[in-house]
């Protein structure tokens, strides 16, 4: 196996890209990419979405994305896993070039949401649980977090309250970040007062759907500076998977698949948890925050809200989350995010992360959860100049 | 909904109707719904099968306001994970309960009701939800 780093990425702004269709929003991401990399040509392209048939109509994505940008010929496939589908992607792109097999390889991860809103998404959203099982039942994503997230409550004795600094944390820095859907700080108060979406989940626990793209492109590490001086080390990178529905967990309070990507990468990169400067966690609801936090190892089960308290992760603290806004501010684009995860990852260890840099950062942590943890997938990132 | 979607229904009239799974000749773990590897012991566990009794109590539970297609007509109705009596939990919709009535552990039994319909031409769907238990006397 041959170590990896990424030279270049590239993303576009999260939002209602009302003017713009799937394939135009992966090639915005996909152009700044390969600018940002100096390249022209690539070996191969992994298109990390979930939706496309659903929405768009559309499928094929991979030689649809190779062929709209000038990339004809190349191989090319989609890579699903619901949420986690872009950190799946990487992933792929990451075993290309690990393994010899390929040289230049793009990761991309892009969703076209607001094409349909409303009911038909949220049954589309809804095909990451069990359709036979779950679904069939009615059931939302937003509805299956909320019975995570009541029984959580219920168990460790945790108020809604308790919750509140994830999104305060993470709007605050997605103040900073000029790709992020919501800019603008939000108040405990404001937590507290907002609506309900599916008890105990408000308004302010949940992240937006939206629209957006963004991209990677990898290399053998021993070839990186062919192309950058800055190119960021890929550490580590572990993906698993647990039971599709969260009545055949074995703990429904535990991610189970977060735990094992988790030590995996850890083993990889030789470290752990007290090691990692910060971490791009999964925070599509704020009980998702807590759970990863806990199956990582930065806080003790049923301890996850208590990390939130003297703020240890903001940007200056012990284990700055979100450090760019996170699901909750920047948005959430269901198959992109894990890209967007990395991306910001990157620009974090280069330097480049602006009002929101974390100082010092030599090692960060991205985790992208598929469903309600059904797949689950960790990267561990070095800066290259140590 | 295309007549095709039926036979997808239909394989899970068992499990739908009567509640049906399996219990594991290995490790005695009750199973539903029914898979070919047991979930518990991670073993082989193709056996005859196994009627739940339906009782069960509440795990957790939430109201759905902004439902998947196909179920905007009975929104908003509240949805739980139930702990049946014999281990397993499973997810459904409770039924004649308000949704500000239901805690957890609140004794639940299983009833048969619609679940959803395709449309005024299309298949309805059957399947299990839970109620609260009716006193015994
Ligand atoms: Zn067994």
């Amino acid at each position: 196996m041959r170590d990896v780093s990424i030279i270049g990425i590239g993303q576009t702004p999260v939002g209602e890209h009302w003017d713009k269709s799937l394939r135009h929003l992966a090639f915005d991401a996909l152009v700044a990419a390969k600018r940002d990399a100096g390249i022209e040509r690539a070996d191969a392209i992994y298109v990390g979405n979930m939706l496309s048939g659903e929405i768009s109509g559309q499928a094929h994505l991979g030689a649809l994305i190779a062929d709209f940008a000038g990339l004809r010929g190349i191989e090319a496939i989609k890579v699903e896993a619901a949420c986690a589908s872009a950190a799946a992607a990487f992933r792929q792109a990451y075993i290309g070039v690990a393994s010899g097999l390929q040289n230049i390889v793009i990761a991309l991860g892009v969703e076209k949401m607001t094409d349909d809103v409303g009911s038909k998404l949220t049954a589309g959203l809804a095909s990451a649980a069990d359709a036979d099982y779950e679904a069939i039942h009615g059931v939302s994503f937003v509805a299956l977090n909320a019975l995570i997230m009541r029984r959580y409550m219920h168990e460790y004795r945790v108020t809604h309250e308790d919750f509140a600094g994830f999104s305060v944390n993470a709007h605050a820095n997605g103040a900073g970040n000029p790709n992020a859907m919501f800019r603008r700080p939000i108040s405990k108060e404001a937590f507290i007062r907002s609506g309900m979406v599916a008890d105990p989940i408000g308004l302010l626990d949940a992240s937006p759907m939206a629209d957006g793209a963004a991209a990677a492109i990898l290399c053998p590490a021993e070839q990186a500076r062919e192309f950058t001086d800055n190119a960021v080390r890929i550490k580590a990178s572990a993906l698993a998977t647990d039971s599709l529905s969260i009545h055949d967990r074995r703990d429904p309070l535990w991610l189970q698949a977060a735990e094992d990507s988790a030590k995996h990468a850890y083993r990889q990169a030789g470290v752990g948890p007290q090691d990692i400067d910060f971490f791009e966690l999964h925070d599509a609801f704020t009980i998702m925050s807590a759970l990863s936090l806990e199956a990582a190892g930065f806080a003790e089960r049923g301890k996850g809200t208590w990390l939130t308290g003297d703020g240890e992760i903001s940007l200056e603290g012990k284990i700055p989350i979100t450090t760019r806004g996170g699901l909750k501010a920047r948005g959430h684009p269901v198959g992109a995010t894990g890209l967007y995860q990395i991306v910001e990852a990157v620009q974090q260890l280069r330097g480049e992360a602006g009002a929101n840099q974390v100082a010092n950062a030599r090692l960060g942590m991205t985790q992208n959860i598929g469903g309600s943890g059904a797949t689950i997938v960790t990267h561990i990132f070095e800066r290259a100049d140590l | 909904m295309s007549t095709t979607e039926i036979a997808r229904h239909w394989r899970l009239k068992a499990q739908r109707y009567q509640l049906v799974g399996e219990v594991c000749p290995h490790c005695n773990g009750k199973i539903f719904p029914p898979r070919d590897v047991c979930p518990h012991c991670a073993e082989e566990a193709t056996q005859p099968p196994f009627r739940f009794s339906g009782k069960g109590e509440v795990y957790s539970y939430t109201t759905v306001h902004n439902p998947p297609e196909g179920y905007e007509e009975s929104a908003p109705y509240t949805v739980a994970l139930v702990k049946l009596a014999e281990g397993p939990l499973i997810t459904a919709q409770l039924t004649d309960v308000a949704n500000s009535e239901v805690e957890i552990g609140m004794p639940v039994e299983m009833v048969t009701r619609k679940l959803r319909s395709y449309g005024e031409e299309g298949l309805i769907i059957y399947g299990y939800k839970f109620r609260p238990q009716l006193a015994r006397i």
